[in-house]
């Protein structure tokens, strides 16, 4: 493939890691681009978790790329063959740029499938195993604007063993280069660009071999996998990315996966990453509660005032300290929402977030949301997700506004509250 | 062709129309329906119902939702698809999250955040069809609470006060419910006891100003105990008429009849609820025999199971053989979700997310709302009823319910 058209052009880059700016060249037509530090937008099969068009476009400032998984789509395979026009006229969506990745990052898939030939995910009937040519067959009836490389990432369990991760890196590298092949010899993807994927578990020797030789390979970015949140503590990510990092180049997008908790988001930022999914506020949403995390550094008198008076600030429920490592369980609440089916929100006239201008908030009031949990209505899902999702993005907002301002410390004091 | 009658202030003038005229005004309620279009042949009517929140143009159909909201729909989507007025659910809403939170909540519209009308059931229907029936006495109902395992009673009296606290444009009096196949002494002594309880409602009601008190006729299958029925209740000042215990499970013709034979003695200045009736073919026919409002939970219900309402009956969308459709639910459908996605995509995003049972629900009360009813008001208004009923059989391929039904009418 002849060099990308994908370019990332730097506003900023704050003590030669944190990056601010934009990544241009995207799309077919090369027209697109998307500021960055950014998140892309989390859908299955293409529609944003219990919302249609109209909830959707109550929101404004949508990611412009949208992500669809091949978890949720390989079960279609003919039906999208046969409808030839490409994943994006399908599903009804206009005007957004599609990223096609393996797996959902928020539903952690059963281990043990992959083999040195394929991958497996897990469609509502069951699993479905992919080889090189089966995953290139799909992403050719996607039509993605770009898509991951077939990888094996199964390293995030405790004691996976140093020969296992080693055979990650070896698979992927060669998924990678064979993926390149049939996309270079592929009419139908032309335009469309790749991005390889950097394994190598929490062992460091294998993530620098793993960087190092995917960077030889003519990709348009870096996926970074088996990083994901519950596999292991920050420090360590932040070691591993910092590492990572020193082997790609420069002007080429990091997207790191199954990361999505505000607090080591900006960490990841901090050592280099540039791209996120969002998929924390679908499960904040699946669980019943509310982002309401503070990122407002804009300097603001009454705010202060009100602080020193120890103003009123929503504690958030019981939260499980961050030393948990367990992947699966990441079902259990944060520090960063609220939990609405307590019962002290049953007579809370307030919206979930006072200032915040979703269309949950304008409309609703958690006394509201209360009482549609604890009768179980559909219509909770729905509000709330608008609502986890406008915070998320407003706290990607702020983060890209702190990094033109210098103000990351700062940011990182308020959101950890 | 249809004839086309104002019942207003200003236009009256025959005697007969002038003494219902002055009865309505001199109550001065909440609810002034006014004639927009009869049929010559049947006795469908169009009407401007005006209610406290907005007006709502009649024949209407009104969607369900049950527990102050619309299963998946917000209250703007609600508007968008034309909805004037909903029903909310006085047992539900009893329960959780009870009347005295909901006023302070500013009443079941400040609640819900729904900005035009409401219509509340007694809670009646549910404690007959969901409950562990106690007992049902002169006081009223005596059940098991299903949260708590406490004795509630629900009598008029809370009834109407728990309605008044949720503050709905239309209440409905409690009246003592029987299934339309139940037979004997019973249906009469059900009869009766409405009667008295629509009395003790209308005593109760605290907001007679704001509120609208409708009765419900009862008197099951039996002619005599319905004519019964509307004779007594229509001695009663109420701004509206609910033709009640039908619907649940007897036979058409018995059914039409009893429809008709409450038209006919309902006055014709005010507005009649035919409640529980949802079916398309059924709306149509009851429309024919001079009923104004409907409500039921079919299509919303039947939506999160896939079904999708259409002219021509129902369209299964999570069935194998819409996988590889590419049309919409109805190529003639102006809805969100027709105008968006196809059969194939509906399909497929079943087995990935709740948004799919969302699309549907959209289409269906699009379909309820604003398709099947605003359809023959418009007819009414501008044909004769009759010859719109023919051309909607012939597309509904029922051969069934044919003109024969009509002609009866």
């Amino acid at each position: 493939m002849a060099g990308s058209r994908m370019k990332l052009e730097f506003s900023r880059v704050i003590q030669g890691r944190s990056r601010l700016g934009v990544l241009k060249g995207l799309g077919r037509n090369g027209q697109d681009s998307m500021e960055v530090p950014g998140c892309l937008l989390y859908t299955h099969f293409g529609t944003v978790p219990h919302l249609t068009q109209d909830t959707l476009h109550t929101l404004s400032n949508l990611p412009s790329v949208t992500q669809v998984t091949l978890s949720n789509i390989a079960e279609h395979q003919e039906v999208l063959e046969e409808f030839k026009d490409g994943f994006r006229k399908f599903a009804g969506l206009h005007d957004t740029l599609l990223y096609c990745s393996l797996h959902d990052p928020a539903a952690p898939c059963p281990t043990g499938y992959t083999t040195n030939k394929t991958v497996s995910v897990w469609g509502s009937g069951g699993r479905i195993e992919l080889t090189v040519a089966k995953f290139m067959a799909l992403q050719k009836i996607v039509q993605p604007d770009w898509y991951q490389s077939m990888a094996d990432g199964e390293t995030w369990q405790n004691n996976t063993s140093r020969k296992r991760v080693r055979k990650s890196v070896d698979r992927t590298l060669t998924h990678l280069d064979e993926c390149l092949v049939v996309h270079q010899n592929s009419q139908e993807l032309d335009g469309v660009e790749v991005f390889g994927v950097v394994e190598g578990g929490d062992i460091l020797e294998e993530r620098v071999r793993s960087a190092r030789e995917t960077a030889k390979r003519p990709v348009a970015g870096f996926c970074l996998d088996g990083l994901q949140t519950g596999s292991m503590d920050q420090t360590l990510r932040t070691q591993l990315i910092a590492a990572v990092t020193k082997e790609l180049p420069e002007d080429k997008p990091r997207l790191l996966q199954g990361v999505g908790r505000p607090d080591e988001v900006l960490a990841c930022v901090e050592a280099g990453m540039d791209l996120f999914e969002s998929f924390f506020p679908f499960q904040v949403t699946e669980r019943g509660c509310a982002l309401c995390f503070d990122f407002n550094i804009s300097p603001d008198p009454e705010r202060a005032v009100l602080e020193l008076n120890g103003g009123e600030r929503d504690t958030a429920g019981e939260t499980q300290p961050n030393g948990d490592h367990n992947l699966d369980d990441q079902t259990q609440m944060t520090s960063f929402e609220i939990d609405l089916k307590d019962k002290r929100y049953q007579d809370d006239f307030r919206p979930l977030v006072e200032g915040c201008g979703c269309y949950c908030c304008k409309n609703h009031q958690r006394a509201y949301l209360h009482h549609l949990l604890v009768t179980n209505e559909l219509l909770a899902g729905v509000l709330l997700m608008i609502h986890n999702t406008a915070h998320y993005h407003g706290f990607f907002g702020a983060l890209r506004e702190a990094l033109a301002n210098d103000q990351l410390d700062l940011l990182k004091d308020r959101v950890s509250g | 062709m249809a004839a086309v009658i104002e019942c207003g202030a200003d236009i009256d003038t025959t005697p007969e129309n002038h003494m219902s005229l002055k009865k309505t005004l001199s109550s001065a309620s909440p609810l002034t329906l006014r004639i927009v279009a009869e049929c010559s042949v049947t006795k469908a009517r169009a009407c401007d119902l005006v209610l406290p929140h907005c007006t709502v143009s009649t024949p209407v159909f009104m969607p369900v939702g049950t527990q102050g909201t619309l299963k998946g729909i917000t209250v703007d989507q609600l508007e968008g698809l034309g909805c004037q007025i909903c029903l909310g659910n006085t047992y539900h809403l009893g329960m959780r999250p009870g009347p005295d939170l909901i006023e302070k909540a500013n009443g079941l519209h400040g609640f819900m955040n729904w900005k035009r009308n409401l219509l509340t059931d007694s809670g009646g229907f549910q404690m007959v069809s969901l409950v562990e029936l106690s007992e049902v006495t002169e006081e009223g109902v005596k059940f098991k609470s299903p949260y708590d395992g406490k004795e509630i009673l629900l009598s008029p009296e809370k009834s109407i006060s728990i309605q008044n606290s949720l503050g709905s444009d239309i209440m409905m009096q409690l009246d003592d419910v029987v299934s339309s196949t139940v037979t004997g002494p019973r249906v009469e002594e059900a009869m009766h006891r409405s009667i008295r309880w629509l009395d003790r409602c209308i005593a109760a009601n605290k907001n007679p100003d704001k509120q609208n008190l409708f009765a419900i006729i009862q008197g099951g299958l039996n002619a005599d105990l319905r004519k019964t029925c509307l004779d007594e209740m229509t001695k009663r000042d109420v701004p509206g008429f609910a033709i009640g215990g039908l619907s649940g499970g007897e036979e058409k013709d018995d059914f039409w009849r009893m429809v008709t034979l409450s038209t006919d003695h309902l006055p014709r200045e005010k507005p009649r609820y035919l409640m529980g009736v949802g079916y398309a073919v059924d709306l149509v026919v009851c429309v024919a025999l001079g009923c104004d409002m409907f409500d039921c939970v079919f299509p919303t219900r039947t939506a999160r199971f896939g079904s999708a309402l259409v002219p021509w009956g129902s369209l299964q969308v999570k069935h194998k053989q819409y996988a590889k459709d590419l049309q919409p639910i109805d190529p003639d459908c102006k809805c969100p979700t027709c105008k968006r996605h196809s059969r194939a995509y509906l399909h497929a995003l079943f087995k990935s997310d709740t948004a799919a049972m969302h699309h549907i629900t959209i289409h269906n009360i699009a379909y309820q709302v604003s398709a099947g009813i605003a359809y023959s008001r418009v007819k009414v208004v501008i044909m004769c009823v009759f010859f719109f009923f023919t051309e909607f059989f012939i597309c509904f391929k029922r051969a069934d319910v044919s003109e024969k039904h009509l002609l009866q009418v």
